[in-house]
């Protein structure tokens, strides 16, 4: 059951980035589809440059620069030239899975016998350590203070954002961008500019969830297709989490429980085809998804100026 | 706007100059073929993969490494092999156009590697009866020019079950398997592979976990850590990533891969794997067709053959699996062992195979639908 829960919290942690960084980007009034795209550019770049350099930070960072640079692409479109922010987020997924699969194969073909893996070092720093002292206390260490150093980062980070959103001036600016930018701009808030930030600030939060996939999951070995629809997953999960980051952590490791679920169920008690597992967060969302727009509720609801575009000359 | 319009023609150009590297890059890989042989100039041989060969590990890559051996072996050049690759084989038009691709560029003979192009390639036989299409891993042929080729890997699992159960302290196996008990490739290679553990260590038990995938390292990392959670200390699989072998590393026990020698990615862990050596397929089909001794014949080739091995044992087996392994390999070799012989019950306690006979290789590859003795799912 510990093995189990702990399994789960590894397998959300990557959904938990993407999740939070869509949450940024969606409370500012864009609906970015690109999260898988972004993930697929941050898990390339964070591999390329752990692979070449061994270094934790530089690794990090660059999966945070390549996510922001896709988040460019599409804030460059869907706030300055007002495109379309579906297409513009499905166009920004295409992009990124093909990127990382073109320049993951070209990787390959220039490594030595093919496997491009990551330092011995950098693998050390990744793994999974018991912190001192309270890693040692029974299952709650285990659970809790045993992961890799990257699972506390992310459930920082999401902190973090929480904390931002709600409580700073610049967090309410930037939410009142989301729902209502008409209102916004005439209070004096700089629209585009709040927007761009923040577009860049979630596709670098969605390049670190990459970089989980393709620093962890792979095992320091390089996958083509690693992300392999997480990003969709973390899409839905926004909804799940109701545009709150500290709901995305519980949120996340639920879903990181199901994905997880088919091989720790007793199979010899209850056989159910693996099938049903694989579907069981999404129908889970689709309950959500009922259940939220049943209730009506404003505060749990989609920012009100997501996914429209805001046309200063139409006010 | 004026500002834009610099900066969009910047990106493009950009993008293409990246578009450029990257072509220039992704050629150079594919090329190092051998002098043109005059005598045989015109025949070509056309190949049909799944993925890319290039992903240096994995399915495709085993396949292609067998048409470089039938390449040398022939002398061709490398405009006498036409590879398809990335061909999706449950997409019956774009099987088809990329095989009427190989006839146009005038192949001889052409290689369809995955199950899925078996109805199209049925199909194509008797469009072009000059030409020789030869299909693997499926079960159709017609006896002229449309054949059937696949082989006897049960016996390298029965090996490297030999491996596995004399390294595990635990008695605990775990299986990483893509398919179900329902996909009698899988499954029989499960059952080889418990006999194998079995006839060294009686006590140890394989616990199958199934992804439903062929390919999915995701996937197949969390199937392995739950095995390694309930206390299995060897990895083995059938599927075709490294995860199951690099979870199995970072907990610091062991592992049996798949498909090509996984030492160089789990160097610590590894034991050794089940592999394929399709060159000595190859070889023989393009040289018959070559030489005009080409009979239609299906081919099922074993140990015997070359065609399945395991890769060389690594230094994380346990003392003495060499001379086990050499033991049974002997017994294999001469015909007198067949590994499914003699009487089998499966894990409900069901005889399956009687005493004295033999299962015959097409229900191992095609009907097995029961899990050894001491194969348990969890």
């Amino acid at each position: 059951m510990i093995y189990f829960l702990f399994a789960a919290i590894k397998a959300g942690t990557p959904l938990l980035l993407g999740t939070t960084g869509e949450i940024v980007t969606e409370k500012t009034g864009n609906l970015n589809l690109g999260v898988e795209g972004m993930m697929f550019l941050g898990a390339f770049a964070g591999f390329y440059v752990g692979h070449h350099t061994g270094n934790l930070l530089l690794t990090l960072l660059a999966s945070c620069i390549m996510g922001a640079l896709g988040a460019l692409i599409y804030a460059f479109l869907t706030v300055t030239l007002k495109a379309n922010q579906t297409v513009s987020g499905l166009a920004l997924t295409i992009f990124g899975t093909g990127f990382a699969n073109f320049f993951g194969q070209i990787m390959i073909a220039n490594t030595e016998g093919g496997v491009p893996k990551l330092p011995e070092n950098l693998i050390a720093q990744l793994a999974e350590t018991p912190i001192p002292i309270l890693g040692n206390i029974p299952v709650v260490g285990k659970l809790f203070f045993s992961h890799n150093l990257l699972v506390y980062v992310a459930v920082v980070v999401a902190i973090l954002c929480y904390l931002y959103m709600a409580k700073t001036r610049h967090g309410l600016n930037m939410r009142s961008v989301g729902e209502n930018p008409a209102a916004a701009d005439a209070a004096g808030i700089n629209v585009t500019l709040v927007k761009y930030v923040h577009i860049l600030l979630g596709g670098a939060i969605c390049g670190l969830g990459g970089a989980y996939i393709s620093l962890i999951n792979g095992g320091g070995v390089w996958n083509n297709n690693c992300v392999n629809g997480q990003g969709w997953i973390a899409v839905a999960l926004v909804i799940f989490a109701s545009w709150n980051p500290v709901k995305a952590i519980l949120g996340s490791f639920v879903f990181g429980a199901f994905s997880v679920l088919q091989f720790y169920a007793p199979k010899d008690i209850i056989d159910i085809p693996n099938a049903f597992y694989v579907m069981l967060p999404y129908l889970i969302t689709a309950i959500v998804l009922v259940i939220s727009s049943v209730r009506k509720s404003k505060k749990y609801a989609q920012p009100a100026g997501c996914s429209i575009n805001y046309f200063r000359e139409e006010r | 706007m004026k500002h834009l319009t610099k900066l969009a023609a910047v990106f493009l150009a950009l993008a293409m100059l990246f578009t450029v590297a990257g072509c220039g890059t992704g050629g150079e890989s594919s090329t190092g073929g051998e002098a043109a042989n005059t005598n045989n100039a015109d025949f070509k041989v056309g190949v049909i993969h799944i993925g890319d060969p290039a992903d240096g590990a994995g399915y495709s890559y085993a396949h292609d490494l067998g048409i470089v051996d039938m390449q040398a072996a022939l002398k061709l050049t490398d405009e006498q092999v036409i590879r398809k690759i990335n061909v999706n084989d449950t997409d019956a038009v774009a099987t088809r156009t990329a095989i009427e691709e190989c006839i146009e560029e005038g192949c001889k003979i052409i290689f369809g590697t995955s199950w899925g192009y078996m109805d199209t390639m049925e199909q194509l036989a008797a469009e072009y009866p000059d030409i020789v299409f030869s299909h693997g891993t499926g079960y159709k042929s017609n006896g002229t020019n449309f054949n059937n080729y696949f082989g006897r890997i049960y016996q390298a699992r029965y090996l490297s079950g030999i491996a596995a159960g004399l390294k595990t302290q635990t008695d605990k196996i775990g299986y990483v398997a893509a398919m179900g008990i329902t996909n009698s490739e899988v499954t029989g290679g499960v059952n080889a592979f418990a006999m194998g553990v079995e006839s060294v260590n009686p006590d140890a038990k394989i616990y199958v976990k199934v992804t439903e995938s062929w390919f999915s390292p995701d996937l197949e990392k969390q199937a392995a850590e739950a095995l390694l959670d309930a206390g299995c200390d060897v990895i083995s699989q059938h599927c075709d990533t490294t995860a199951p072998q690099l979870a199995a590393q970072s907990r610091g026990v062991w592992g049996v891969g798949y498909n090509s020698d996984m030492t160089k990615d789990a160097p610590q862990a590894h034991l050794t794997a089940p592999i394929w050596n399709w060159g000595v397929y190859y070889t023989k089909a393009a040289k018959a067709v070559l030489e005009g001794t080409w009979d239609g014949a299906n081919y099922y080739g074993g140990m015997d053959d070359g065609l399945v091995d395991i890769s060389p044992l690594s230094e994380n087996c346990a003392e003495g699996t060499k001379e086990k392994i050499e033991e049974a390999r002997a017994k294999i070799m001469d015909g007198s062992f067949k590994v499914f012989e003699g009487e089998l019950f499966d894990n409900a306690g069901n005889q399956v195979c009687k005493a004295g006979e033999v299962i015959s290789d097409a229900d191992i590859t095609g009907a097995m639908n029961w899990y050894y003795r001491n194969v348990e799912v969890k």
